[in-house]
């Protein structure tokens, strides 16, 4: 048979793909439809976020962060305004960690359902994206009666937040996760456990712990091969460690440990989790003042700082470094859908081109968060 | 034969988990909508809403704290000392206004709603409303003139303050001439001695030394030295010319207001009251 | 009085010509309406509402606007597209799809064309959509557009085996290949429907006749060939007005000829389910239209609920399940046939 093969072919995936998550570009090269090689190209969404950050204030910064992984803006508000504040060596109140922490998570659920959702769009399934979009819209509701916006929050300052918690904002976010729930059921119902689905994504790019470890993978692309390992947990920050939750790992139910069912999966169950850092922390959120620890003017002393945290995506962390003017040196991040997107090659030759959309979609990434 | 049993089983699931899927999609034909039927009906906005800036003009006493706040520099300030003789009474929270402001433009094709020129305003006549439909075919038009002085008369404040500037820098200069321009310098002086005490200057190859501020290449090289000269507490440096007849918005149509039918994106390139109507179409 | 026009007009040219234009005035109106209903059923069913605004009531007129949008645009040709082929390939599909309308009985009065072999004809000329998909995809010299125009040829020869086996265990059961006769065979009440005849062998019969005809129309769980998140819509990518909507057009037509056929060999076809209740050729109409609009309305269902597999597992569905589940039943049926009559 040696001598019907044929040539094989460039093909040009994105950036104008609609499988791409934004403007990923992929050259894959491929023998009919089985993939031999995927070279992810990057930089069409780069916005130049480090060199704009040595031109702004240490509060100025905070709208940029919003932007560069635009689903999980409060995480990395959040990872950002601790650094800061080690770097100034404040304490904040209490209420303001709890809020955060509940503003994180949501985000994450948020995050993981825009996921999810564009996941099952991928695949083929219409129907569950717009579930999703439905249950985020609420998320994002919650956070607009909060700090006003539904998507670039700039709700973390150094030091504080923005706005408190509003008056029913307790209530809201209580009637949010008691609908939410079994909506999680009807996803999985829907797509998680549809057979057509699990075949489509069980077995597909198998990615081994040690080669996710290997190339920095974070998140629930490296948790989805079974490594336990969460920021939240292993590292705790702000207030993670005051709450009883579970870190999820990939099974292997459906297939290889590591395929894209796990990784999918992995962001379903942490969704649970989610929910449940979130009820603890609405009934145990302490009183306070959220600006009471706010510098007036943020000028931290000479230093460095290297803060991470785990983004939806996986390990965001930022270098901070502090000449003790009002404006940083130098603001590093340290994106995880970046290293995440460098396993893209290693997980998806010799599938097809039908499983290499899968691929993508499970490994996650916000085309912000890969080139800022 | 185990997997003749796999192959059943596969068979049998899968129907089952279609079935399942169809039971989900049915119940949610019957379920009522989610979804609103947008320009009739409205989400309601919640009251910290953060959606297009207003300026109450009556309040601000062009202190440039919001514009200096902006992470993007859409907010563009420029004022003239109120002579001693001029009286602009107090805005509401019983601050003396002292400077007319002769020029406060905000680029809403470049605000990027953050709200952090919100909470610096001393006098919070600054604030987020609730608007949010104001797409324009014209970027310019989305740049926003808030002042309520005609642009005669805000030409006039300018040459006015301008003049009695001349006149103190002239009674100064014959008082103390070197005094004045060693004040003059001050603001480049501020920078060096920072990068001096750069703490890690041996990591950084020096090959590459960041940008002292007041010189940096910031987005907005219009407004950045406008801020430079504010920070150091000089009176506004007051140019003649970006003012002259943009303003075309009448001053009483205070809310809401009216978009600047010029182009001040570069005012330079227009002569003032050349096309009043716009000239990007 | 297998043709009420040709009774009147006579068999001659214009009767010919008035009988083949029905279709053609049914299809029109059905593309449109089926449209419609995607949209406001998939709306439903993700807890939206859909089109609301064309023409008033529950934007009914959508799909019109649509259309007059497809009809306005610009007509692109790329540059290196074989322009022939490229042209020729949206009528062709149409055709195929438009040419299976003339064996469909949708009354007892009306049959554009009573012919003896009227399923095997209805399956030979769908064929020709495989042709016109080929040409679009290759015509218009776009790699995606090639995979999607190769799977389509994959699929669609595929699949027609295991629908042709079904279709015949019902031709054996009817001792008919017309399907005027099939339906006749199937008079009375709805319990005479093959699809609760000879238990459950013609059930499962359906359900594979079914599954292969999504296939066939490249219908979601099996619309790889245009595949919008993996091809960007496949074979007609380059497509663009007037001939994208011909594609578009085509793909209901074809959605409406599997279910008239399902209906006409599984559930009577234009016999009423009560008996004589409501019956007659007028009536005959409104039973084949409503019960293949039922059918056309599980399509919409599924699409909507399902996510789509992927080439090798179609391939594995049609030749390692769907085959060998439709021989077994067809040597089940024939059986039962030569032993009980």
């Amino acid at each position: 048979m040696a001598e019907l093969r044929t040539e094989e072919m460039v093909l040009n995936m994105g950036p104008q793909h609609p499988s791409t998550h934004g403007v990923l570009r992929v050259e894959l090269v491929v023998d009919g439809e089985v993939v031999v090689d995927a070279i992810p190209h990057i930089g069409y969404l780069h916005r130049c976020f480090e060199k704009h950050a040595e031109v702004m204030s240490y509060q100025q910064i905070v709208p940029y962060c919003d932007r560069m992984d635009y689903l999980g803006s409060m995480n990395n508000d959040h990872a950002y305004v601790l650094g800061v504040e080690k770097l100034l060596n404040i304490q904040v109140p209490q209420r303001v960690e709890y809020i955060r922490v509940i503003m994180a998570e949501f985000q994450r659920i948020a995050s993981h359902l825009v996921s999810i959702g564009t996941y099952g769009l991928d695949i083929g399934a219409f129907t569950p994206f717009l579930f999703c979009f439905r249950d985020r819209e609420m998320i994002l509701d919650l956070f607009e009666m909060t700090c006003g916006a539904r998507l670039l929050y700039n709700y973390m300052w150094p030091g504080g937040l923005s706005h408190d918690l509003p008056p029913g904002f307790v209530e809201k976010a209580r009637a949010f996760i008691k609908h939410f729930r079994p909506a999680i059921k009807e996803l999985n119902e829907l797509l998680s456990y549809n057979e057509i689905f699990v075949k489509r994504t069980a077995n597909v790019g198998v990615l081994p712990a040690d080669i996710a470890i290997n190339y920095g993978a974070s998140g629930p692309t490296l948790r989805g091969s079974g490594v336990k390992w969460d920021l939240r947990k292993c590292e705790p920050y702000s207030v993670y460690d005051k709450f009883d939750w579970d870190i999820v790992v990939g099974t292997g139910e459906m297939g290889t440990l590591g395929d894209c069912w796990d990784r999918y999966m992995v962001k379903v169950w942490e969704i649970e989790q989610s929910l449940r850092i979130i009820e603890q922390a609405l009934d145990t959120l302490p009183e306070g003042d959220v600006q009471a620890a706010i510098p007036k003017r943020v000028r931290p002393p000479v230093g460095e700082v290297y803060v991470r945290s785990e983004s939806p995506r996986g390990e965001l962390a930022y270098y901070i470094v502090s000449d003790g003017s009002q404006k940083p040196y130098r603001v590093k991040g340290r994106a995880p859908s970046f290293s995440n997107l460098s396993l893209l090659p290693e997980i998806s030759r010799g599938y097809l081109i039908a499983d290499m959309i899968a691929i993508i979609g499970s490994v996650d990434i916000t085309l912000g968060d890969v080139d800022r | 034969m185990s997997s003749a049993d796999t192959y059943f089983k596969n068979i049998g699931k899968g129907f089952w988990t279609v079935l399942l899927g169809m039971k989900v999609t049915m119940r949610h034909l019957f379920t009522p909508a989610v979804t609103i039927q947008y320009p009739d009906a409205r989400m309601p906005i919640p009251e910290r809403g953060r959606n297009r800036l207003y300026v109450n003009m009556d309040d601000c006493i062009g202190c440039n704290q919001c514009g200096m706040a902006c992470p993007v520099g859409c907010i563009t300030i420029e004022t003239a000392k109120s002579l001693p003789t001029e009286d602009l009474g107090v805005t509401s929270t019983g601050q003396k206004k002292r400077l007319w402001v002769t020029q406060f433009d905000i680029d809403f094709a470049k605000c990027c709603y953050c709200g952090l020129c919100v909470p610096p305003c001393p006098t919070e006549c600054i604030y987020m409303t609730d608007v949010f439909e104001f797409s324009e075919y014209d970027r310019d038009k989305l740049n926003y003139s808030f002042i309520t002085l005609t642009p005669e008369e805000a030409a006039q404040k300018t040459e006015q303050a301008k003049a009695a500037e001349k006149e103190a820098a002239a009674k100064k200069a014959a008082a103390a001439a070197a005094a004045a321009a060693q004040k003059a310098a001050q603001p480049q002086n501020v920078t060096p001695s920072q990068n001096v005490t750069q703490p890690p200057a041996q990591s950084i190859p020096p090959a590459a030394p960041r940008p002292a501020p007041a010189v940096a290449p910031a987005p907005q090289p219009a407004v950045k030295p406008e801020i430079a000269g504010a920070e150091a507490g000089q009176a506004p440096s007051v140019t003649a010319e970006p003012q002259g007849g943009q303003k075309v918005s009448s001053p009483e149509s205070v809310y809401p207001p009216k978009p600047q039918e010029q182009a001040t994106r570069a005012p330079q390139e227009l002569k003032p009251n050349d096309n009043p109507k716009g000239s990007a179409d | 009085m297998h043709n009420f026009i040709t009774y009147y007009i006579g068999a001659g040219f214009w009767g010919s010509l008035v009988s083949s234009i029905i279709p053609l005035v049914f299809i029109l109106p059905f593309a449109l309406v089926a449209i419609w209903l995607e949209l406001k059923i998939s709306a439903h069913m993700q807890d939206r509402v859909g089109p609301m605004r064309t023409g008033k009531w529950h934007g009914w007129a959508q799909p019109l606007a649509d259309v007059t949008k497809l009809i306005q645009k610009e007509d692109i040709i790329p540059a290196a597209a074989d322009k022939a082929l490229y042209i020729l390939a949206p009528a062709l599909v149409f055709v195929g799809a438009y040419a299976a309308y003339a064996a469909i009985p949708f009354s007892p009065a009306y049959i554009g064309s009573n012919i003896n072999l009227g399923i095997f004809y209805i399956v030979a000329v769908s064929a020709l959509v495989v042709i016109g998909i080929l040409m679009a995809g290759w015509s218009s010299n776009n790699k995606w557009s090639l995979l999607g125009a190769m799977r389509t040829a994959a699929q669609l020869v595929s699949y027609e085996i295991p629908s042709s086996l079904a279709i015949l265990a019902v031709v054996m059961v009817a001792g008919s290949l017309n399907l005027n006769d099939i339906c006749a065979a199937q008079s009375g009440w709805f319990w005479n429907w093959f699809v609760f005849g000879k238990f459950p062998f013609l059930f499962i019969t359906f359900i594979i006749y079914f599954i292969a005809s999504l296939a066939e129309t490249n219908r979601s769980p099996f619309d790889i060939p245009e595949a919008e998140s993996e091809l960007v819509a496949g074979y007609h990518t380059e497509y663009s007005g007037m001939r994208f909507a011909f594609f578009y057009l085509a793909e209901y037509a074809n959605m409406f000829v599997v279910a008239a056929v399902a209906a006409v060999l599984f559930f009577g076809g234009w016999n009423s389910p009560f008996g004589t209740f409501l019956s007659g050729p007028v009536w005959g109409v409104f039973w084949l239209i409503g019960k293949g609009m039922v059918l056309v309305f599980i399509q919409i269902w599924l699409r909507w609920t399902l996510p789509r597999f992927r080439v090798d597992q179609l391939m594995y569905l049609s030749w390692k399940i769907l085959t060998p589940f439709a021989l077994v039943n067809i040597f089940a049926v024939g059986l039962w046939v030569v032993l009980r009559g």
